[in-house]
């Protein structure tokens, strides 16, 4: 490998490393600055309240290095606490029945937004966003107000606590752990995950090169579709209730977490791992700002926003070294 | 004599709006050969490729391959029956691994999922036998677009080796590189591939082809070995008559330039400097005279002239316009003193392709009248007509669209656009690149006349002969320096030139 080489392979890798830099030097920064902040605990509880964003975050990653965008997540995650809480509670249906039914429905919902944007060649922007309005208002067609969840098996979730030495974890973290895993395999060793950066590279390309991109394109968004049901049913094992206004603004979080992970909003470059760490940043910026307890939560926003700005300038820079 | 063809095409047509681009178009192709396509920017070449690799559904006739009658629905299908086609831009994945690019959409796979290890080592192979010293984990973008177009041909040869279609592979390629290309064709060829290659070098065509089809105007004009019809005769057929001053085109008399007289430059550039892009250079263009940069791709030559129109910014130097000095600051400030720009990227740069011809062509003069004072449509269609008749834009409906032109005759409309403002000054970068020896010679005619009447025309090219045979002088760059400027008379040759560039002082 020549020199050049190596500079093009190590410069792909910038917004990772500086998001694991970033990373580091809060919690060494928290950990001087804040009495117990030094902990194991501290970091899992980072994995156990961002579980269902972690989840999300996975499914928009795929979208993302397609060089879409998915604004719906939000609004899909709600109207799946919504759905569950409303069978489960309501008409008494089991859980076992209820997930894989909420599972689906939100696969459904974003395959059909993948086809929409495929078939009519309408830009993702917009689909999603008609798909967001739909699935919020279709939550309060169900109730407006908070369902509370009182069935067993899901308290029983929230409230399993699974040890790991001194420290422990939720269910919720082992699920999307084992998400997160499953998406690294599906995008760096299928067919499909491949057809996933390619589109995102060059779509022109992909379908020259005879890619199946249609196919690719509706499965990416029935993916985010799944996650996002799935971390509507993670949040439903966290907060124990359905509301339409559960996850307001998820969508720009996830977005958040998958750009500050280094996935270039153009698509084609970045990494699941990335994305990880994205959620873990937000998280902690969280955790900073509830430790030091005279500022106001809005300064996660606002710490948030100010990431965001550094990270897609540093994302600009590299891409036109790279021309 | 031969065996049949692996691939025919019988009386196929296509239509696009307002334009029949293919009609009753027969062609035959061998395995075994390396078969030219020929003819003008607009007869109908990419159309009758993308029909064959399924991109566009054919309204009429039909395609055998290997005897067997087919219709493709895509790229996919024409590829999974053995037709694989390389472009002239290369359609590769640039953020993928050389590796990938070869194996996507077919990757080798253990138990379901993907087997890099074993994907890396065919491809190493693979790129191996084409000779090619090249690390197959690195992203493809690492890569010149040479080494990426035989990437390109690995993939395709490897997928599908029956038909290969070569669309303007060598629009960007060197002389050494152009020389590899042709070893990996020749072998292909030799063992029973058929390849169609289309170029617009008439020197590369008869280096490496057997036989020729010729193409004119969507229709088919003959079938050809390419040692039974010479250059001349070629030429001839795709433009369809016998051109007045064809000895010229082929590099024979120049044109007879008188130089402009007198001291007073329309421009002066002194010191004019840009970091990373061109080394401080001074130049004075005349009215009526024509300035020729002359340089290696990436030598500064594009960068030197987006200084003059201000579309950089410079960070030294001055710019005295009319013995005034002028602050460049934008496209606008430039378009204000009179200058225009045709750059060679015609399709990002400059021309929308979903207007139609005659809103092309009014789009600059309506800028520079302000938008609260429309050009009426019965003036639009006047300035329109009268500028297609001008410059020969074909098809000469106003009311085409751009999109649906040809590369030639894109090129055209945009200099009809520029031309329209009536300029003093007009930079033309690469405007005869990828379109062909019709239209060529009638844009440096063009140029020629406009320069006669007293514009000062700075042109940019790559191609020596053509610089030489237009410009007065010759400004030669070389690593984004400009190295030195030539007067053009009998004593200058494009040796001389080309000497000067490799020893980057004047000979």
């Amino acid at each position: 490998m020549n020199a050049n080489a190596l500079v093009t392979r190590v410069r792909g890798q910038i917004p990772l490393l500086v998001t694991s830099v970033l990373l580091v030097s809060m919690f060494t920064v928290g950990s001087a600055q804040y009495d117990g902040f030094f902990s194991g605990q501290v970091l899992l509880n980072l994995l156990i309240d961002n579980a269902f964003l972690l989840v999300v975050a996975v499914g928009m990653t795929f979208v993302v290095l397609t060089g879409g965008i998915d604004l719906s997540v939000g609004a899909v995650v709600a109207l799946s606490t919504m759905v569950s809480a409303w069978l489960v509670e309501r008409h008494g249906w089991p859980p076992l029945l209820v997930i894989p039914l909420v599972l689906l429905m939100g696969t459904a919902a974003g395959w059909v937004m993948g086809w929409v944007i495929h078939t009519f060649e309408i830009q993702p922007f917009i689909v999603t966003l008609a798909g967001m309005f739909l699935a919020r208002g279709l939550c309060y067609t169900i109730s407006i107000e908070s369902i509370s969840i009182t069935d067993p098996s899901y308290t029983a979730m929230a409230q399993t606590r699974i040890p790991l030495g001194d420290l422990f974890v939720s269910p919720s973290v082992v699920i999307a752990l084992l998400v997160v895993a499953a998406g690294f395999v599906v995008l760096h060793y299928t067919r499909l995950g491949r057809n996933v950066y390619a589109i995102g590279g060059s779509e022109h390309s992909a379908l020259l090169m005879g890619l199946r991109v249609g196919r690719t394109r509706t499965t990416v968004y029935a993916i985010s579709g799944f996650c996002s049901a799935l971390g509507g049913v993670l949040l439903t094992f966290y907060m124990l209730s359905g509301y339409g206004l559960h996850a307001v603004g998820l969508e720009l979080d996830a977005i958040a977490a998958v750009v500050i992970g280094g996935t270039l909003l153009t698509g084609g470059s970045g990494y699941l791992l990335g994305t990880v760490l994205g959620v873990l940043v937000l998280g902690l910026i969280q955790t900073v700002i509830s430790f030091q307890g005279t500022l106001s939560s809005w300064w996660t926003r606002i710490v948030i926003g100010g990431l965001l700005f550094v990270f897609i300038v540093l994302q600009r820079l590299i891409t036109v070294r790279r021309r | 004599m031969r065996q049949q063809p692996v691939l025919e095409v019988r009386g196929i047509r296509k239509e696009f709006p307002g334009v029949v681009a293919l009609d009753g178009v027969d062609f035959r192709l061998f395995p075994g050969e390396v078969h030219a396509l020929m003819g003008e920017n607009g007869a109908g070449k990419s159309t009758l490729i993308k029909v064959l690799t399924g991109v566009y559904p054919a309204d009429g006739g039909e395609v055998v391959l290997a005897g067997q009658r087919v219709r493709f629905a895509g790229p996919l299908q024409a590829q999974q029956a053995g037709i694989s086609t390389v472009y002239q831009e290369v359609n590769l994945c640039p953020n993928l691994s050389v590796a990938e690019n070869i194996f996507i959409g077919r990757e080798p796979r253990r138990l379901g999922l993907i087997d890099w290890a074993e994907m890396r080592r065919r491809a190493a192979e693979l790129v191996r036998t084409m000779e090619l010293d090249i690390d197959v984990t690195a992203p493809l973008d690492n890569y010149s677009i040479a080494i990426q177009q035989l990437v390109a041909i690995v993939r395709a040869v490897d997928a599908s080796a029956r038909v290969l279609i070569l669309d303007e592979p060598t629009s960007s390629l060197d002389r050494e590189e152009v020389s590899r290309l042709f070893t990996v064709m020749r072998r292909l060829r030799d063992q029973g591939v058929a390849v169609l290659f289309v170029s617009h070098f008439l020197d590369q065509i008869y280096e490496i082809c057997d036989r020729m089809t010729v193409l004119r105007n969507g229709r088919l004009e003959g079938e050809y070995l390419t040692s039974e019809l010479n250059q001349v005769e070629l030429v001839s057929r795709m433009i369809g008559a016998e051109l007045a001053g064809l000895d010229q085109l082929a590099g024979g008399k120049r044109r007879e330039r008188s130089a402009p007289t007198g001291d007073r430059a329309f421009l002066r550039a002194q010191g004019l400097a840009r970091k990373g892009a061109v080394e401080p250079y001074d130049l004075a263009i005349r009215p009526g005279e024509v300035v020729g940069l002359a340089g290696l791709l990436g030598s500064g030559r594009t960068e030197a002239a987006r200084l003059l129109f201000g579309a950089d910014h410079k960070d030294r130097g001055t710019v005295r316009i009319d013995d005034a000095e002028t602050d460049l600051r934008s496209p606008r400030d430039a378009i204000g003193h009179g200058i225009a720009f045709c750059s060679e990227n015609r399709k990002t740069e400059g021309l929308v392709g979903e207007l139609t011809v005659r809103e092309n062509i009014v789009l600059a003069l309506q800028a520079a009248r302000g938008w609260a004072r429309p050009l009426s449509r019965t003036t639009q269609d006047k300035l329109a007509l009268r500028w297609i008749r001008a410059l020969d834009i074909r098809p000469g409906d106003p009311e085409a669209l751009v999109r649906n032109l040809s590369g030639g005759n894109q090129q055209k409309v945009l200099l009809a656009r520029w031309l329209i403002t009536d300029p003093k000054l007009l930079i033309l970068d690469e405007p005869t690149r990828g379109i062909d020896i019709g239209a060529k010679a009638e844009i440096q005619k063009l140029v020629a006349d406009l320069a006669e009447k007293g514009m000062a025309v700075l042109f940019i090219s790559a191609e020596l002969e053509e610089v030489l045979r237009l410009s007065h002088r010759v400004g030669v760059l070389r690593d984004r320096r400009m190295v030195a400027q030539l007067r053009n008379d009998d004593a200058l040759t494009p040796e001389r030139v080309l000497a000067t560039i490799a020893s980057g002082a004047e000979q």
